[in-house]
């Protein structure tokens, strides 16, 4: 009795569940290249450099992109380009390895499987990172991908591109501001929103209380969590402290406008001496 | 109706060209994030890298930048760092990113960046190009929640004097030049593409919470200001030593003027004696004495750079000790509750 073939659609998922995180300069930088891309061309392309940490996730932190020209039929990559970019980078942060690659353009398309196949042998399972810069759905969505191989028996049949979860680190928000907040002003601002969540919990909590809104439990614990924090000091205790800071900061004050005066006496000392 | 005047092409083209003062720096969003994220990896350690941008009237715009890789102190590594510039710059030509070097960018530990070194570069930097700005990042004071981010540019007067090594007290006090004067900063506006902000507008958070900046709520500002003042004293025993430098020039200036009075008076006798003997006066200037030969002054551009670096810290104790007032106070209020 022969063997027979099995024609068992073989699906090998990764074993560890892989995820992305990717750095918010990543997206700047491909939105930058996006808006500066020669005009013949539709979407861009490039590399994603960073590390791939011990429990499988992949922090995207650089990018950058690599011309490349693309038919119809047929996708060509500079790839001198990008050996030299990465060894450039690399002279800067050897730590950043390649974790993969990026386009433009919702969805993945035939010829991203070309380059996906030509990342994949510079680095073992690439993560294909898709932006869509023209907001096809309203949104800009942001997109991971990692490729798995369908192979039926010994036949390669196809490259499935596969989602994976992807965080977004913390976004720091530059958004068009004419002056950058100097200290009491920031401060200022920082205390305005503070003061509005805690009106917004007011809120919250009086309407409760008066049954307008259906109280929510974790809510709730959360909300006598954050209060108990508040460290438990008698009221001469805090006075104390909140004093003995109030003079050790003033001190600081006084020492450096004492400072400040000197070095102004000094200058006049110094170029204004006369000689003769 | 009169006729407005038509200059001819000569006459256009022979007026020389103002340079329109520097009055803004625009950056990019990216090129922020890319200052940000490199200073900060190599934290502690100071980096540096290059801008690169546009120069355009008043505006000095700053779209990219990219790390200068760390040297150590080789010979043969300072082709490899020209090298590198020159590969990167080509490789983002290709890319239609702006080619032109518009300045530099370092990082620097709680403000201390005032030194010789940087005005050199700037001078090198200078003879380049028309308009280069210096953007220094402080990731340390950036973790009390300030985005730490300053141009600088030196004035020009300053350049001026810098360029012929005239640092004596006489030339200063004729251009009115004081420590204020050095470096000039600019202010800084930041922009983005329309396709960033609305990507910026897409991933942030929907809820207030999170966008409030916790950094700058921190209660602990001790150990920042523990560094501050180390640094502040440090560089007032260096104000303190640059001062008695200056004291032991004019002890010896007046010491050496007081010398040649009294060899003046003993020639001026002798003179009166020949006379009357009826021989030949000596001359009244002896170059070859060595009481003659003049002291030189010491340079007063190390003390202006530590006087500049010791403002520096006062504005930020004085900027850190604001803002704890007014966190204390609130704590306080928060606590009566």
């Amino acid at each position: 009795m022969a063997a027979s073939e099995h024609t068992v659609l073989q699906f090998t998922p990764s074993s560890a569940s892989l995820s992305a995180r990717v750095h918010p300069l990543v997206i700047f930088n491909i939105c930058d290249c996006y808006v500066r891309r020669p005009d013949q061309a539709e979407r861009v392309i490039g590399t994603l450099l960073g590390s791939v940490s011990s429990d499988g996730t992949v922090e995207i932190r650089n990018s950058y992109a690599v011309p490349h020209n693309e038919s119809s039929d047929q996708v060509a990559l500079d790839i001198e380009y990008h050996h030299n970019m990465l060894a450039s980078h690399q002279k800067v942060n050897p730590k950043e390895v390649i974790v993969g690659w990026y386009s433009t353009g919702l969805g993945v398309t035939g010829g991203s499987a070309l380059i996906h196949e030509f990342y994949s042998r510079e680095v073992p399972n690439p993560v294909h990172l898709t932006v869509d810069t023209g907001f096809r759905n309203g949104q800009g969505t942001i997109k991971a991908y990692v490729s798995f191989i369908l192979s039926l028996g010994d036949r390669h049949l196809a490259a499935q591109f596969q989602e994976i979860p992807l965080d977004l680190f913390d976004i720091v928000k530059t958004r068009t501001i004419d002056k950058l907040p100097n200290d009491l002003e920031g401060m200022e601002a920082s205390m305005e929103r503070l003061l509005a969540l805690i009106d917004d919990v007011y809120k919250y909590v009086d309407n409760v209380v008066d049954g307008h809104v259906d109280p929510d439990n974790s809510i709730g614990r959360f909300l006598s969590e954050t209060v108990s924090t508040l460290p438990k000091l008698s009221p001469s205790a805090l006075d104390k402290l909140v004093n003995n800071s109030l003079q050790d900061n003033l001190l600081l004050l006084y020492l450096s406008s004492i400072t400040r005066t000197q070095l102004s006496l000094a200058e006049k000392l110094n170029t204004a001496a006369q000689i003769l | 109706m009169a006729v407005p005047a038509v200059r001819s092409f000569l006459q256009v083209a022979a007026t020389e060209e103002v340079a329109s003062p520097l009055r803004v720096v625009q950056i990019e969003g990216l090129a922020i994030l890319k200052i940000i994220k490199h200073c900060k990896e190599f934290s502690p350690a100071l980096v540096t890298g290059q801008l690169l941008g546009l120069d355009v009237g008043t505006v000095l715009e700053v779209t990219n930048c990219f790390p200068f890789p760390i040297r150590e102190e080789d010979e043969e590594n300072e082709a490899e760092g020209a090298n590198y510039q020159l590969e990167m710059m080509k490789c983002l030509r290709e890319v239609n990113v702006d080619n032109n070097t518009v300045g530099w960018y370092q990082s620097t530990l709680l403000g201390s960046f005032q030194t010789v070194e940087l005005i050199e570069t700037f001078m090198n930097y200078q003879e380049n190009i028309r308009r280069c700005v210096c953007i220094i990042y402080d990731p340390s004071r950036s973790s009390q929640g300030v985005l730490a981010l300053k141009a600088l540019k030196l004035s020009d007067s300053f350049m001026d004097l810098y360029r012929n090594h005239n640092f004596t007290g006489e030339k200063l006090r004729e251009k009115n030049l004081s420590w204020v004067d050095i470096f000039e900063e600019i202010p800084i506006k930041v922009s983005n593409s329309a396709l960033v902000s609305a990507f910026m507008t897409e991933l942030e958070a929907d809820t207030p919470v999170t966008q409030c900046d916790y950094d700058r709520l921190q209660l602990s500002t001790n150990p920042f200001m523990e560094r501050n003042m180390e640094f502040l004293i440090e560089c007032m025993d260096d104000l303190s030593m640059e001062q008695q430098k200056f004291q032991f020039y004019y002890r010896s200036l007046s010491r050496q003027q007081a010398q040649q009075q009294a060899w003046l008076q003993k020639r001026r006798a002798e003179n009166a004696a020949r006379k009357t003997a009826g021989e030949e006066p000596l001359p009244e200037e002896d170059p070859s004495n060595p009481i003659f030969k003049p002291v030189p002054e010491p340079s007063r551009l190390d003390s202006f750079l530590i006087t500049n670096q010791v403002s520096n810290y006062c504005n930020q104790i004085n900027g850190v000790a604001g803002q704890n007032f007014s966190r204390l106070y609130l704590m306080k209020a928060l606590h009566e509750n």
